[in-house]
């Protein structure tokens, strides 16, 4: 699974690829907690997750979104999820993620949610 | 109206058309008794898990099924919470003279648990009164027992207090009763040791009562497990089938039926060469194994 970054101005945008899974998910994790204390990360307004290239979320994976959402809670920031694939979108729904964890159709749209300069310059970009 | 037009004459026609049209949480229930889970391993001994309150109804098929005969009874508990327990005072056999009950368990409080609720001002007969042979039999937690033919394996549960799960074998055929148990996603050693007791297994009894959001967030802690993280414990050990057990009680039958289609559904999302078979367990339910 490979896991890259954007910043949108004030947002942090986390890309995860492939299958997020009990095999990987403590390397996921490592990585998050990385974005998540980088300088800078801390005073973002908030993170978007773009699923759109994740293909499997399992319940570990999951885990891995919610401890991203407390620790950016601690920051002051948000945990946004954006694009999801459809099968990602039913794990979401099945396990309830969907009711913890705010979710939009598209990034732009997260972004939008979380400061205009941030949709400004992925708009931009 | 659906039956309109149908030739209704009989309740044998009536009970098909139901049986045909509405959705099991429409014509039956999914029932609210608490844990009590018999296991038949074609022995004339009988095998149960639990005393929760379908106890009652278990007392009631023993002395019918023996004719009023006394009977061996051989009980496996998880632990020993009240709802896991509290069917036993009301449990037939124990007042038939000649039953012998024999109450496995890795808990060295079991006795003093079944003694307590019986004790007044709780219950009007005490313990000593009961007319059964009772014994307490502690079973040592991650080695194989034999009970009466059959191979017992428990197995150490994160729950208050401790609970137990256990695999049973018998005649090729395997059983895993695991509920009051919640397992930590972070921990890869209780994920191994429970693939382990659930390898294979012909059926896995799952306490699946709460969602996975509410597991591992405002519900870690409190013992219990989800449907998802059963689905993707038995897909890893490749067991057969699945039955979600332990029923949140504040769910009612239509919301019940909706997380079974769902679990339906999440196995057909994540299964991977594996098929696995999801059912909602509910009182009276019968498998062949």
């Amino acid at each position: 699974m490979n896991l890259s970054k954007s910043m949108y101005a004030d947002v942090l945008v986390l890309s995860p690829a492939g299958r997020l899974d009990h095999d990987n998910c403590a390397a996921f994790h490592s990585a998050l907690e990385r974005y998540l204390e980088e300088p800078g990360s801390t005073a973002a307004r908030g993170v978007v997750f773009d699923l759109g290239a994740l293909e499997y979320v399992s319940s570990a994976g999951l885990r891995c979104f919610m401890l991203a959402a407390k620790q950016a809670r601690a920051h002051g920031g948000k945990i946004l999820i954006a694009a999801m694939q459809p099968v990602v979108a039913e794990i979401f729904e099945i396990s309830r993620f969907s009711m913890i964890l705010e979710a939009f159709p598209t990034v732009r749209a997260a972004l939008e949610s979380l400061s205009p300069e941030s949709a400004l310059a992925y708009d931009r970009a | 109206m659906a039956a309109n037009g149908q030739q209704l004459d009989t309740m044998e026609k009536a009970n098909a058309f139901v049986e045909r049209r509405f959705p099991f949480s429409l014509r039956r229930t999914y029932g609210g008794h608490s844990a009590c889970v018999e296991f038949e391993p074609g022995s004339k001994e009988y095998f149960v898990c639990d005393m929760g309150s379908g106890a009652r109804a278990f007392g009631e098929h023993v002395l019918a099924r023996n004719a009023g005969q006394p009977a061996v009874v051989n009980v496996f508990m998880s632990h020993v919470h009240w709802d896991h327990i509290m069917g036993f005072p009301f449990f037939g056999p124990a007042y038939l003279p000649g039953t012998r009950i024999r109450i496995h368990g890795c808990h060295d409080v079991i006795e003093h648990a079944f003694r307590l609720q019986q004790s007044p001002p709780c219950f009007p007969v005490p313990f000593d009164h009961l007319a059964a042979s009772i014994e307490f039999i502690r079973l040592p937690s991650g080695q194989t027992t034999q009970v009466s033919g059959v191979a017992v394996t428990p197995k150490l549960q994160l729950h208050d207090g401790d609970s137990y799960g256990y695999r049973f074998e018998c005649g090729g055929k395997s059983l895993v009763y695991t509920t009051d148990s919640e397992h930590k996603l972070e921990s890869d050693l209780n994920t191994d040791g429970f693939v382990q007791l659930f390898r294979n297994a012909d059926l896995v009894v799952f306490d699946a009562m709460y969602s996975l959001a509410d597991a591992v967030s405002v519900k870690a802690d409190w013992g219990h497990s989800s449907n998802v993280m059963g689905v993707e414990l038995c897909q890893i050990a490749r067991a057969k089938r699945i039955a979600l057990f332990h029923h949140e009680p504040a769910n009612d039958d239509a919301d019940i039926e909706q997380i079974l289609r769902e679990t339906v559904r999440f196995e057909e999302l994540t299964q991977q060469g594996h098929r696995l078979e999801v059912l909602a367990a509910y009182d009276g339910l019968e498998l062949d194994l």
